[in-house]
């Protein structure tokens, strides 16, 4: 059994990739992910059957992961905001192309160059596709450097099992954070053989084609629908959360990563108050978990989502919610970090 | 002794083939094909001496050559 | 009597949907050629851009991945390093390789990457019907330089051969033409030492082809034969701009 090791939360990614096999990292350095690539770099440089490229650019970068992971490979890239902004047309091939991959962003803050200060401004972008075209990335979101290595492996599995692109999407919060984290032995997961559509010479067989595009709409259309169908496939097998004292809590707050352990915090301060809080975490994003909100949402009349932005996967939790609850909103951006204390004053206003 | 073989329905009617050809034999058909194109075919073919130049200019494949 | 000139086995038997005259088919076929040559067909992946060629993938008879406009060396770059026992090739046009690709090109090129680069330079945009490319020469009219090229505004055309050829870790650099047999013949040499090098691990190879576009250039295929050696050969000098001896 693996012991507990002091990490940074970037640095744990890498090993945890390494754990889960992965052998290729592409990728362009950018604040505050940089730890990520140097770790990747020193591990990958001195391995055998493994490659490090630092890309010239986030756009190569991708566009290397599309490569590799088309030969079958387990491979990541990782950024922040601006180079994931850079990395959407390859991730919208990858997409179209079904080819698995991992590509982690430790969030900052935005728009444009914004700053380098934990933000979670990239909800949208990261769960609603964000390149062109229908198309959502496996989005998983940790809240503990340990979640950071658990969901990290799992993000190659979940990836090779849906034949799309996973997404950790962490902040540089988590991504700078020492915390204790164990590499534990996995169970064995059966996963799909990756060899009816692998390029790796076509020895004994018929070529193989990684083709994104068909110029004949009701074909497109029909590739779309084999995507989408994945996508009902997620919803209904892949949802993850954690929920804390949800049975009767006077509000319930929904919150993810960096902002849901601060909520943690909150949860005990209101306590000691005599406010009863609940919390329900999305741990995946897309699939966002609907059904819990929803089911929560006939007993528990009001609802505050807590974000580092200015209201984004509200959206999602007023979809869910749909009606059945007040839904409040308090978040703050551009790489400010909220207090417990700010949260607190904030859910006074509403009970 | 040599031959070409055109195939006329892989023919474009470029007519890339007849400079192409040093004996000056090729020339292009009075009928289309399928495609609607003027295909090429050769005329004189005891005087191809088989140098290929024509199926090498060919953008299309459409000529094999024989000897 | 024998075969001794046919369809090549890394080709496909599909019918090729470029317009008739278009170089693009030549291009093709001589590097199935060599790849039968080679005898590597099987353990060949090609990746085609986007551009005209975007239906490489139905012609060439080996594994083949789609990028997106400009990125295929950094997809080759993905695969080699993940497979380095395999023959790894891009096929791109000019606005592919020349714009847009730029940054992926000149980095491929400058890490050496072992794999070999056939750059179809047409001096237009072929597939969107006929645009200023990087390489459009001066005062060519296109659609989007009505009046021609203007050095002034629109700078002068890109020499890719020459320009990676500055590039220590560019290992065989060269330009050939399609124009005539005599130019084919050169041009299969020259795609066939490009393999080769990459065959030995010898690190990045290049070769850009000259080609015609008669629908864009509003000529017939001879015509446009003929404008390409009257007008792109002057101001793109054929032959070999690095080679492996160079590179010590
Ligand atoms: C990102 C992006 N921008 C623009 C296009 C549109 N587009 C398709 S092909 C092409 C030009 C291709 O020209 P070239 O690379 O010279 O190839 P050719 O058709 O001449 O062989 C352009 C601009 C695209 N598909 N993707
Ligand atoms: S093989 Fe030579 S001589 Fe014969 S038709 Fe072709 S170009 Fe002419
Ligand atoms: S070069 Fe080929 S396609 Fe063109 S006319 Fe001759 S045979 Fe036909
Ligand atoms: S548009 Fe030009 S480059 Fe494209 S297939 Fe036609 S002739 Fe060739
Ligand atoms: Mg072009």
């Amino acid at each position: 059994m693996a012991e507990k090791i002091l990490m940074k939360g970037n640095e744990a990614i890498g090993e945890a990739a390494i754990c889960a096999g992965c052998r290729y990292y592409f990728g362009y350095p950018i604040t505050p992910q940089s730890e990520l690539i140097a770790y990747m770099a020193k591990k990958l440089l001195k391995m055998k059957d493994a490659s490090f490229v630092q890309a010239e650019s986030e756009l190569a970068a991708i566009n290397m992961v599309y490569g590799a992971a088309s030969t079958g490979v387990r491979v990541m890239t990782s950024s922040s905001s601006p180079g994931i902004s850079l990395m959407q047309e390859g991730i919208s091939y990858i997409a179209c192309s079904e080819v698995p991959c991992v590509v982690v962003n430790m969030m900052r803050g935005g728009p444009g160059l914004g700053d380098i200060q934990p933000a979670q401004g990239d909800y949208f972008q990261a769960t609603k596709g964000g390149g062109h075209g229908d198309y959502h990335l496996i989005v998983l979101a940790p809240s503990s450097v340990q979640e950071l290595v658990d969901l990290t492996m799992d993000a190659f599995d979940l990836a090779d099992k849906y034949r799309n692109p996973a997404m950790i999407l962490g902040d540089g919060l988590l991504g700078q954070m020492m915390e204790a984290v164990e590499f534990k032995e996995r169970p064995k997961v059966d996963l799909p053989s990756k060899e009816s559509w692998t390029l790796v010479g076509c020895k004994g067989r018929k070529p193989h084609w990684i083709v994104p595009f068909n110029l004949n709409p009701s074909v497109l259309e029909k590739m779309n629908l084999v995507i989408n169908e994945k996508y009902k496939k997620l919803k209904e097998h892949e949802v993850r959360y954690e929920s804390i004292n949800i049975e009767n809590a006077d509000l319930i707050i929904v919150a993810y990563g960096t902002v849901a352990r601060i909520v943690k915090t909150v949860i005990q301060k209101a306590k000691k108050e005599g406010i009863n809080i609940g919390l329900i975490r999305p741990i995946t994003l897309f699939p966002f978990p609907e059904k819990i909100i929803s089911k929560t949402a006939e007993r528990i009349k009001k609802f505050l989502v807590v974000e580092m932005s200015l209201g984004q996967m509200i959206e999602d939790v007023k979809l869910a919610v749909n009606g059945k609850a007040e839904v409040n909103f308090y978040g703050r951006c551009g790489g400010i970090i909220p207090t417990p204390i700010e949260i607190l004053k904030e859910l006074n206003k509403y009970l | 002794m040599a031959k070409i073989i055109i195939d006329q329905e892989r023919c474009k009617g470029c007519e890339l083939c007849i400079p192409a050809c040093p004996k000056h034999i090729i020339i292009m058909s009075e009928n289309f094909n399928k495609k609607g194109y003027y295909p090429a075919e050769q005329i004189n073919p005891e005087e191809c001496t088989g140098c290929a130049f024509c199926a090498l200019t060919c953008p299309d494949v459409a000529i094999e050559v024989y000897k | 009597m024998k075969k001794v000139f046919g369809r090549p086995e890394s080709l496909t038997e599909t019918p090729f949907t470029y317009c008739p005259g278009c170089h693009h088919g030549i291009a093709h076929r001589l590097v199935a050629e060599v790849l039968d040559e080679f005898g590597v067909r099987e353990n060949t992946i090609g990746v085609c851009p986007v551009g005209c060629s975007v239906f490489a993938y139905l012609f060439f008879n080996c594994d083949m991945i789609c990028a997106a406009h400009g990125r295929a060396p950094a997809i080759a770059t993905g695969i080699k390093r993940s497979k380095p026992d395999s023959i790894v090739f891009t096929y791109q046009g000019d606005g592919d390789l020349a714009s847009i690709g730029t940054a992926e090109i000149v980095h491929a090129a400058n890490r050496g990457e072992n794999i070999t680069v056939i750059f179809i330079n047409n001096a237009i945009y072929g597939m969107t019907g006929g645009q200023m490319a990087p390489t459009t020469l001066v005062g060519q009219v296109t659609q989007t330089s009505p009046y021609g090229r203007d050095p002034k505004t629109m700078g002068y055309p890109i020499k890719m051969a020459e320009m990676l050829s500055t590039l220590k870790s560019a290992t065989y650099i060269s330009r050939v033409a399609l124009n005539k047999p005599s130019n084919i013949i050169k041009a299969k040499k020259s795609i066939k030492k490009a393999f080769q090098i990459q065959l030995e691990g010898k690190g990045f190879s290049m070769v850009e082809i000259l080609s015609t576009c008669p629908t864009n250039w509003g000529l017939s295929p001879i015509e446009a034969s003929k404008w390409l050696e009257e007008n792109m050969i002057p101001y793109y000098p054929l032959g070999e701009f690095r080679t492996p001896e160079e590179v010590a």
